[in-house]
This record gives structure tokens, sequence and C-alpha cells, in this order.
């Protein structure tokens, strides 16, 4: 079947098997591969990425669910060459390792900062607790998403050079 | 990562678009919405419907609102929503109880509460929430719309009586004036099943030094009770006063009654301690909100 | 002290931002399943739905004639082949994929190859395979029963599931110690079978070309080196045409060390079709089959005068190694380095038996930030302290404290030969005590007490020897463990570090250019470290056991110091003055007595490759090369305090704090280490709370997913609380240690040890993890039972 979907904000139609999953419709079909996945049971949020403005397992959400919907994926996160706070924030206080659940993390915290733009720490890790990090320990990350909040105006294609991180 | 196996792939744009598409598709057709059950389940290979009939664009379904003395939910309202949802908090805080331990945040931006429910999966949180507060569950079919008590709206595990032509399409809860509900669940971690978890919804005399419960509701999750429900132990403290010792007799009776299965979340012996454990704390807290003690 | 650059950034060791973030921020790294090749296929394993039985028949006409099918790969077709079995890193033998029998649920029995991903899964259904289910071996402590079915009837002469004995230290020495002793205390304490888990699962895409007679092996490995030369000799493919390129990967902790089946079969996979082909297995295949963790059953004893002075610690190890014994271990350590299991403490003596027994589950052992079995022994003697702290009455920390090897013992040999390099362990101690306000939560757990609370406190302290290790004790299957550096400078003075070791996610990219830079004065911006293609980097054998920085962070230095001694002597020549007139300060060469006469590095690296006249026999460049052979291992250490609140109705346990002083020796990037141990204390809430592969009594396993393997999440970590104190290592050329499994060796027992302490009012002594809320209750009403087993 034919489908078609904003990705990103630019428009693709493709023919698929209805039962192509949109993890795979992102990563094997548009060649977008910052979208990961890590389980068979929609427990890790390695694939999450942002469908109408709300975050969302894309591996549990068949790419035909997605026909004419707005998907952003962390390829969609910079604008203009400009780096999200979210994504300087998460370089500045080390808040990935491997890199694997991070465009996911990123992406839920955007979407968090953008409906409470001064979360607490329970509110992070309350909003991040359907995501698996197996490297980090959670801390950094909760510290990246704190330092985006309070630079919600960071802009260039630069990432911070160091950051002390107050402990 | 696991797949689905071949399905056909229709879309409804009406309830009755939905319901006609169900009856061509014949009984091998399910009905997605968040899909956050039936998904996992069709990449495991574990359901393989030949057709799925996408519901997400009828937003008609998506609601929650106070008519004719009830508070009514549309079955295709997320668990985000029924979460955030100031007029559910206000009249039966169970369900934010309950929903804020279903599932994560990003699963339940998706799963809806018609969802849960037709899933029918005997650990669905929703399902004891909503059988203590005795909802009407509203299925429209080809002729027209039905109502069934949520208290036998499931026939066993993973069966409704939401017939192959027919959609859930409301939840319907009468509001009564002075009562309170609570909801109380231990997880092995958080976003798991429940190992057991008990509902409660109490109403209360007018007597505010030593009230006696005039009406009162109890759900089990994930120990086998019929229907979700703790019949006799509501039976027990119908009428009597609202204190701790009948609270905790309450729960001793709804753990004498439940049939908990041992497996993986815990042996039965301790899902039967969490029954008593928990319907008395349900029973406490429902208390305290009746009483205005507590949000 | 650190110079930084105009933008903060340190020149050498500080804290600095990674400089491999900019892909990942972007969604634009190369993990192995985002590898696309022109014509690649795609393969997929079918798994034995049995624990235990015989092969009768395996019928795969159906799937081959599927349309989109290339090809169906059976153990016998391997075995014509002569790959339906391959040597494991413990010098057995494994199934690549099952011909008589098969062994474990899960074990690998075909592999299909097909044009997509999903036609893969679709073929696996229409293979037919006829078992006969034979008993199958569940419970270790009894895989020596007599009769208890034979697992290994492959291996000649096979009547038993016994694998190896193995002892260390004096046993008749301890015997002597125990039978003089006050106190003794025992304790039968398990450490159960769980699995690393990272985010990615493992894979890899195998590209044999045919013409050239190359084969392109992209796969997540830990060690892509020590992966080319097995190919070599299991395949019969020349060295020199195998590369291996391990890109970027999803979180490694061991798992990724071995070679898989899946690995094997997307190479033949490739030769028989003459196209890439990428297997990249599922969740279920990497809990059910890859390289679990653990699985020792400790009856461990501890001995000790009546005020508190240990003696001495004896232990008897059940070892489940599965069902090929596949742990990847130094060829001499059986037990890995179980020996460090007499702890931190001044033992007059100590001993261990380990037996290795087969079962019929999934090979490993060796995983999961193990420090090569050093997880088990810390846990055990952890655990053995407090629980001889029970028996006397005595404060665990006073305890530690009372029997804490002192500054002035190191070097220090322990009673099972292992010398401890460098540590001040009394302070490491006193400072987490202080950190977390010891004293006041005792007062504070004495008021709750009194309410009914359950709130316990929990101390872990642990040393650990990183680092394998020096070659006349260790190698792995005959390969000796050193590891190498190559340093490049070009003429415009930038460099190129290649590096043997394998990031997982632990910041190479950044350490390893801050160490050149910390010796030569480079700014890490101008360094760019290669690490994971052996056609462009140096042998060595890979990354696990925390060795990178012990080896190759050794042999960064040392390469780096080479290249600054020819530098040297190019300054002398570009000022002509002699070598040894010349200072160094970072980044230049300069005169003695006259600063403003000197040469950068950069302009040193021009001159070295222009016209400039050389010294006789002086090559013109400014590259080195270097192979480091450790001396010794390394011994990180710790003190580790959890405090956690336990709910009495329910058994539910709330971590809800904890501290972590860790010392690891010089700290290259600060920001990192903190990293490295936030990651490993959550893997402790995690293994100590919810955490376990469990079989069912006919060996099926439990844990195929993440609905039954829980893994913790941000809500049950409590926030960090990071001290450190800094003993460098006096053998290390920068007196670094090590640091990426030290705080999931430290961290379990101090979680367990605080929840045991808070179930103090029930008389509990001890309680095997996980210590979910179910088990925390059973543990409360003091019934026995086996975590690891089944439904119970």
């Amino acid at each position: 079947m034919q489908i078609t979907m904003t990705v990103n904000g630019q428009e693709y139609t493709r023919d698929v098997e209805p039962r192509v999953l949109l993890v795979h419709f992102l990563r094997d079909h548009l060649g977008l591969t910052g979208t990961h996945w890590g389980c068979d049971t929609s427990n890790c949020g390695a694939c999450v990425v942002s469908m109408d403005g709300a975050p969302l397992k894309s591996c549990t959400v068949l790419a035909a669910m997605a026909h004419g919907r707005e998907v952003r994926t962390v390829e969609g996160l910079e604008r203009d060459g400009k780096l999200d706070p979210v994504q300087e924030g998460f370089v500045a206080c080390h808040g990935l390792q491997c890199g694997f659940c991070t465009p996911g993390m990123m992406l839920t915290a955007r979407w968090l900062l953008d409906r409470n733009p001064d979360p607490s720490e329970t509110e992070i890790r309350e909003a991040i607790s359907g995501q698996i990090c197996r490297c980090t320990g959670y801390e950094n990350i909760v510290r990246s998403v704190r330092w985006a909040a309070e630079h919600p105006a960071a802009a260039g294609s630069e990432v911070p050079a160091t950051e002390e991180v107050t402990a | 990562m696991q797949v689905p196996a071949h399905v056909e792939y229709e879309r409804a744009t009406s309830v009755d678009h939905a319901l006609a598409l169900l009856a061509r598709s014949g009984p091998e057709a399910r009905v997605v919405a968040g899909g956050h059950s039936l998904i996992p389940m069709m990449k495991l290979r574990l359901a393989q419907p030949e057709v799925l009939i996408d519901i997400n664009d009828l937003t008609e379904l998506s609601y929650l609102r106070l008519d004719e003395g009830d508070l009514c939910i549309g079955a295709l309202t997320r668990h985000a929503e029924l979460l955030a949802s100031p007029v559910a908090r206000e009249h039966f805080p169970i369900f934010v109880d309950a929903e804020r331990v279903i599932a994560d945040p990003i699963v339940r931006n998706w799963g809806t509460v018609g969802g849960s429910l037709c899933q029918a999966d005997p650990s669905e949180d929703l399902s004891a929430a909503f059988a203590a507060v005795s909802a009407t569950a509203v299925i429209q079919g080809p002729d027209g719309a039905r109502r069934t008590p949520v208290r036998e709206f499931h026939l066993g595990p993973y069966e409704t009586v939401v017939a192959p032509g027919e959609l859930l399409i409301e939840l319907r809860v009468p509001i009564r004036p002075g009562g309170g509900s609570a909801y109380e669940k231990v997880e092995r971690r958080v976003g798991d099943w429940p190992v057991a978890a008990a509902g409660a919804a109490i109403w209360l005399d007018a007597d505010r030094a030593s009230p006696s419960v005039t009406e009162v509701g109890i759900g089990l999750t994930a120990v086998g009770a019929e229907h979700f429900v703790a019949r006799e132990a509501e039976d027990f403290l119908r009428g009597k006063a609202a204190t701790e010792t009948n609270f905790a007799e309450a729960g001793a009776v709804a753990a004498a009654r439940c049939k908990p299965v041992a497996d993986q979340r815990g042996p039965a012996d301790y899902k039967r301690h969490l029954v008593a454990e928990l319907t008395a704390r349900a029973l406490r807290r429902a208390t305290a909100r009746a009483q205005g003690q507590e949000a | 002290m650190t110079a930084t650059d105009e933008r903060g950034t340190p020149v050498g060791y500080g804290r600095m931002t990674r400089k491999e973030d900019p892909r990942f921020i972007r969604g634009r790294g190369l993990y192995i399943d985002d590898v696309q090749l022109p014509g690649m296929l795609h393969g997929a394993i079918l798994h034995s739905p049995y624990a235990h039985a015989r092969i009768l028949s395996i019928d795969t006409a159906a799937a081959e004639a599927h349309p989109k099918v290339r090809a169906v790969i059976t153990g016998q077709t391997l075995a014509g082949l002569k790959l339906a079995w391959m040597p494991t890193l413990s010098n057995d033998v494994q199934a690549v994929l099952a011909t008589d029998k098969v062994r474990f649920h899960g074990q690998e029995v075909a592999f299909v190859v097909a044009e997509d991903r999903y036609s893969a899964r679709d073929a696996l259904e229409l293979i037919e395979v006829e078992y006969e289910p034979l008993p199958a071996v569940v419970d270790a402590r009894r895989a020596l029963d007599s009769d208890a079915p034979v697992i290994r009837d492959d291996l000649e002469g096979r009547t038993d599931n016994h694998i190896f004995d193995w002892e260390t230290g004096d046993r008749a020495r301890t015997d002597e110690v125990f039978a003089a002793a006050d106190v003794v205390v025992q304790q039968d304490i398990l450490y159960p079978r769980v699995h690393p888990a990272p985010l990615e699962t493992c894979g890899a895409v195998a590209d044999f070309d045919a013409v050239t007679g190359k084969l392109t092996m992209w796969s997540t490995t830990q060690a892509p080196h020590a992966h080319r030369t097995l190919y070599a000799l299991v395949a019969g493919l020349p060295e020199h045409k195998i590369r291996v390129i391990s890109p970027d990967i999803g979180g490694g902790f061991g798992n990724k060390v071995g070679i898989y089946p899946g690995y094997v079969c997307a190479i033949v996979g490739s030769i028989v079709t003459g196209k890439p082909v990428k297997w990249t297995e599922d969740r279920s295949e990497n809990l059910m089959t890859t390289s679990f963790a653990r699985d020792y059953h400790m009856h461990g004893e501890i001995a000790a005068t009546r005020d508190g002075r240990m003696l001495g610690i004896r232990v008897k190890v059940i070892a489940d190694h599965g069902a090929f014994n596949g742990t990847a271990q130094p060829t001499k350590y059986p037990a890995g380095f179980f020996g460090v299991f007499s702890g931190s403490y001044d033992l007059q003596a100590a001993h261990c038996d380990v037996t290795g027994v087969y079962t019929n589950k999934a090979p490993g052992g060796v995983a999961y930030a193990c420090s090569f079995r050093i997880t088990e022994a810390v846990y055990l003697v952890e655990r053995l302290v407090d629980i001889l702290a029970l028996q006397l009455e005595m404060d665990p920390a006073e305890l530690r404290m009372k029997n804490l090897l002192r500054p002035e013992q190191f070097p220090y040999a322990s009673p099972t030969g292992w010398v401890y390099d460098s540590g001040n362990y009394p302070k490491a101690l006193r400072l987490a005590m202080d950190m977390a306000g010891y004293e006041d939560l005792r007062k504070e757990q004495a008021a709750r007490r009194e309410r009914g609370e359950l709130m316990g406190i929990g101390i872990s302290f642990f040393t650990e020897a990183v680092g394998a290790g020096p070659r006349k004790h260790m190698d792995i299957l005959g390969l000796g463990m050193a590891d190498g550096a190559e340093l490049w400078v070009h003429p415009t003075g930038k460099a190129v570090l290649r590096i043997s070791v394998q990031t997982q996610g632990q910041g190479h990219e950044t350490t390893f250019a801050q160490i050149v830079a910390e010796e030569l004065g480079i700014p890490p911006g101008d360094i760019e470290v290669v690490h994971g293609d052996t056609d462009q980097t140096p042998f060595g054998l890979g990354t696990y056991g925390s060795r990178s920085t012990p080896v190759s962070g050794a042999a960064t230095a040392v390469v780096a110091r080479k290249v600054r001694d020819r530098a040297r002597i190019v300054a002398s020549a570009m000022l002509e003055v002699a070598p040894g007139d010349l200072e160094w300060e970072k980044g230049r060469w300069f005169v003695k007595g006259d600063p403003d006469q000197g040469k950068t590095i950069q302009e040193i690296a021009f001159a070295a490759h222009s016209s400039l006249e050389l010294p006789d026999g002086v090559e013109g460049h400014l590259d080195a090369t270097c192979v480091y052979n450790p001396p010794n291992l390394t011994y990180p250490f710790g003190a580790y305090i959890a405090v956690v609140d336990v709910d009495p109705g329910t058994g539910k346990v709330k971590v809800r704090q904890f501290v972590a002083v860790d010392d690891c020796g010089v700290r290259i990037n600060p920001m990192i280490v903190e990293g490295q141990v936030h990651g490993g204390l959550a893997d402790g809430v995690g293994m100590a709370l919810m955490q376990v592969i469990a079989f069912d009594e006919v060996g099926n396993c439990l844990g195929g997913s993440f609905m039954d393997y829980l893994l913790p999440t941000a809500m049950e970590c409590p926030s960090w609380q990071l001290g450190e104190t800094v003993t460098p290592s006096p053998h290390h050329p920068i007196g670094a240690k090590g640091v990426g499994e030290s705080a999931t060796v430290g961290s379990p027992a101090a979680v367990v040890n605080a929840v045991v302490d808070a179930l103090r009012p029930y008389g509990v002594r001890h309680a095997d993890m996980p210590l979910t809320p179910a088990n925390v209750w059973r543990t409360m009403q003091g019934r026995p039972f086996r975590t690891d087993l089944a439904i119970t």
C-alpha cells in the first residue's frame, strides 16, 4: 500500500507492506537511522520518535498508522543548522555515552520542556521512565535536561566546550 | 526486533465506517487504536489478525465529560488524557491513581482506555478501576448501542462481550455525592504489570464522627478475581463502620476469595497477602478522600 | 597544572566534553544495523524450543521454496564445511548450528538468508524440526548427581557434566586458621544468572568478496583483532584477507566479546550467496543465547576473633557455565579473577574451590562488567563481612575499618597471590561515611525502628584487579594480552592515534586524545583517535575487564613519550643545541636557561618532514609505535554506602540514597569517570532488586524479554553522590587504574547489605538477589527459596 507522511518537515511517499513497523520505515525505507530499536516488547524506548507532537515508541505502530501524520526524529531536532538546547545540554553535561538511547531521550526531553519549561528532577525522571539507558545511570541525562531548561535560547551550531557540572 | 506476519490495513473515518469495515472483514479482523497491546502481540506472532482496522481518526470517541450524572469517557481517550483530567480527578481519583502506574508516559500518550479494557488482560489496572466504580460500557453495533455493566464486560482472559462486529465507544461512571476512591498497586518495577493491585470506591453516610459505608466497590487486578471484583469483601463492608478493623477484615475476605496464580511476579500466598494489604490501603485512602482529608 | 585552550578545553587531563558527541546527538552514529551495503541480504536464526532434545529431522524445503529466501543453512550444511562446531574462548567447542542435539532453550538450529528481514522472519516458520525432548539439567547444584543426564555427549568419553575443578589459596593454612578461630560464620550465597543487556543487541554484516578473497566483517565486537585472528584459525581464511570493523557500538559490557553463531552463519551465508549478509539479533535472542553473566553458587565462611579481627575466608563455588564452556577469560584462570575474594582486608589465610559444571542453559559466564568474576568475589566477601558484623553485634563500618588494609602495607600480596599495587582504604571509607552522614543515618534508623519502619544502611568496600595482563601470566587462547598504539604527527602538527581497544561508550575518542595532549601539548581537538577497524589499527586483545586505560592508555602514554623524545632530537637540530640542553614544558622544547628559544611541537613536526638536516641515523618523522605488556594488573577500589527504605506491608524496596567514593588513580577526564561510575551504580540497583535470568523446571528460559528481565529506570535510581580519592598506580605510566567496571563490582553488595540491614527486626541474616517485593516478603517470613529457579 502507498503511504505518505511528513518527517522532519519533508513529505515522503512510499510503497510498503501494511505490516511494516514505523521504526523500520524510518530506518530502512527513508534511511533515517538515528532512530534505533533495542527490544521486542516496547519496553526500552530506543525507538522513540515524535508523532503529531507527542513522543511515541515507533516500534509499536505500523507505518500505515502514521500515514498523513507528522513525525519528527532526532535528525529533525536541529533547525537550520542550529542545535536544539537539548542536544547542547546532552553534550555539555555528558548525558550520553554509547549514544544508543540518546535520540529517544532527547525527543522526550524536548516534549517535556515544551510543556513544562522548568521541570523538577522528579518530573524529568518520570518523563523518561519508559526508556532504558544502560550506560549513564540516568544522572547526567537528568542534568542535561536541566541544562536545556536553564539555557532555552542557547543557539549556535557549535557544541559547548566545557561544562563545570555542579554536584 | 521481532516483526508481525502479513496483515491487511484499513483506516476508519467514522464509527459507522468502522462497523462497516468490521462487518466486511469478518471475525479475523481487529480494531487498533493505540496498538500498544495488540501490536506487541502481533510482533511476537501471538496474535495474527487478517485485517487491522485503524480507528485513531475517530476523534469523536475521545472525550471526558459529564452527562446525565455520569462521568463519560470516550473509548478513544488516551491514558495520558485520563491521567491529566481535572474532572476525573475531582470525581474519581481512582483513575488518576491507576493511570499514574500504568505503563510509562510515552505509552500513555497512545494507549487508549477502550483499547485496554478490550484487550482484557487479567493484569489490566483499568479493568479493576472501572469495576470498582461500577461503570457501564456502551457498545455500538450495526443495530445501535447497548449497555453492559463493566462488571459483566470481561468473560475471561483476553475475552470480552464485545462481539466481532461491535465497537466499545464509551464508559460511563455514575457520580454520587459523598464518595472517595483510590487505587494501590505493587509492581516489581515502574511500568511493570502489577504483582497485585486493589482499587476501592467508597460512599459514607453523613455521620462525620463515625461514618458508615453506604456503598462500596472493590476491584482487584492480576489475582484471578471474577470480573475483577471482590464481591464478598464488598458485601462484608457495606453498611459497616468505616474503621481500620473493618477495612482489614474486608481485605482479608478479598484475599481469601481471589484466585492468584504463582508466576515470576510472586507466589500465590504473597499475592493474597498483597490483596489484603492493598485493599485495606485503598479503602483507607478512599475514605480519607470521601471525608475531604486528602487530595 | 592543566593548560586550557581559548575555549577552556584542557590540553591534557581535565573535564572536557566529548569529541564523539557531535555525531551521536544528531543521530549520525554508525551502529551495525545502520550499515547498508549494495545487494545486502538478511539472516535470521531458528531457535530450539527445548532445553535438551535430540534432533530427529530438519525439513527446510518449504523455507527454501519461499520466493524471497536465498539460502537455508543447517548444522548439516556447516558440518560439510567443518564449521558446525567452533572453538570457544575456554578451549571447549560450541555448536554453531545444532547437529545431533539441542542443549539449551534457544540454541541455534538453522539460519535463513532472505531479501529482507521480514521475509527472513516469515521463512523461519516454514522450517520443520522434529525433536525428541530429553530430561534437562537446570539446577547447577544437581548437575553432578549420579543420575544427571549427560549434556556433552558430543565430547569423546564424557560421562558427566563436570568441566573443571580449580582452587587457589593455601588450604592447609586456611583450615588451621578456621580451626583455631573464636568465631566462624558461614552462608550460602547465590549470585544469580544475569545478562549485560546492552541497549543495542549483537549483530554483524558479513561481506565476502569471492574475487579478492577478502572478508569484511562488520560486527559488534569489543575485540576486533582477536576476532580476526580467530576467524582465520577457525574458518581457514587467510588472516590478511580478513577485515573486522567494529563501528559505533551501543553498549558492550562484556556481551560483545565472544564470537556468536550468528556471526559465523552470516559469513557462511555471504560465501554461499555471494552477497553481504546482515544478521542482527532481536532482544529475546540476546537475552536467551548470548553471553550471560555470573551464576555462581557460593558457600562462604569467614573466621574471626571475637573482638572482630578477620582471620580467613574459605569458599566453595559451583559455577554454572551453561551447555558449552564459552567464558572469555585468561587460560590459566578458569574462575577468572575470583581469587580476589579475600577482599580489601588483612587476612591470614584464604582458600577457595571452584567446580565448573555444564547445565542445559546458554553458554557464557564472564560478562557484564564482571572484571573476570571479581563481581562475584566482591559480592561474596562483602556479604560475609556484614554477616560477621551481625554475628559479632558490631557496626559493619567499624568492623571494616578495623580490618582494612593500611596504606603502609602496599604493595600488598594477598593470601591468594595477588599483588595489590596501591591504596589508602581507610581514607576512602571515612570519606564515604562523612558524605553519607553515617552516624546520623544510624540514629535515624534507630528512631525509625522504634516506629516499626524498615530502614537499612549497607556498605560495600571493594578492590578489583583490572588491566589484564602480563604476558607471562595471562593469555586468551594463547594470545597475549598486550595492546598497542601508533601515533603519527603530521607536518602541520595534527596527530592521529591508532589504538587496539574498542570503545562502546567509554569515550576513548576523547580520553585517549587527552593522554596524548597531556604528554605532547597538542590540543585534543587536533588529535584523531582511530579504533575499531583491524585494517587501520594495531593488534590488541580489546576492551573488557576495564583494561583500556591500564593497557592501551599506558601504550598511548608510552608512544606519546617516544614521539616527545624524537621531537627533542629534531628540536635540538632546529635550535642547534645538544638534546641535553633542552627542557620540556607542555607543547614545546626550549633551551634551558633561555626560554624564549624554543620550538613548539607543531613547528617540530613540520621541521621533521622538511629539509632540515637531522643527525645521523635519525629518520625524519614524528611517528612511534608501542605494544604495551603491563607488568601487573592495577587495583582500583572504592567505598559505597546505600540507604534503603522497605515497605513492611509489601516488601517493596526504595533506594533512597547512594554514596560512592571511587579511587581509580589518576583521572584523565573526571567527567567521563563520573559517568562510568553512575552507570555501574545503576547496575547494582538493578541486580540487587530486579534482574535475574531464571529457568523453570524443564529448562525454559524465563528471562527472554524486557517484560521479565527487568532493568532499572530513572525512577528506581537515586541521584548518585560521588566522591573521590586519588592513589596513583605506581607501575602505570600515567598512574591511572581504570574504572569502567568498578561501580558494577561494588554496588550490588551495598544494596543487598542495606536491605538485609533493614530486615534486621525480622532476624534476617541473608537474602539472595534479586530482592523483588515477593522475595523480600518471603525473606521476612523466614522461608527458604531459590531466586534462580522457576516459580517456587
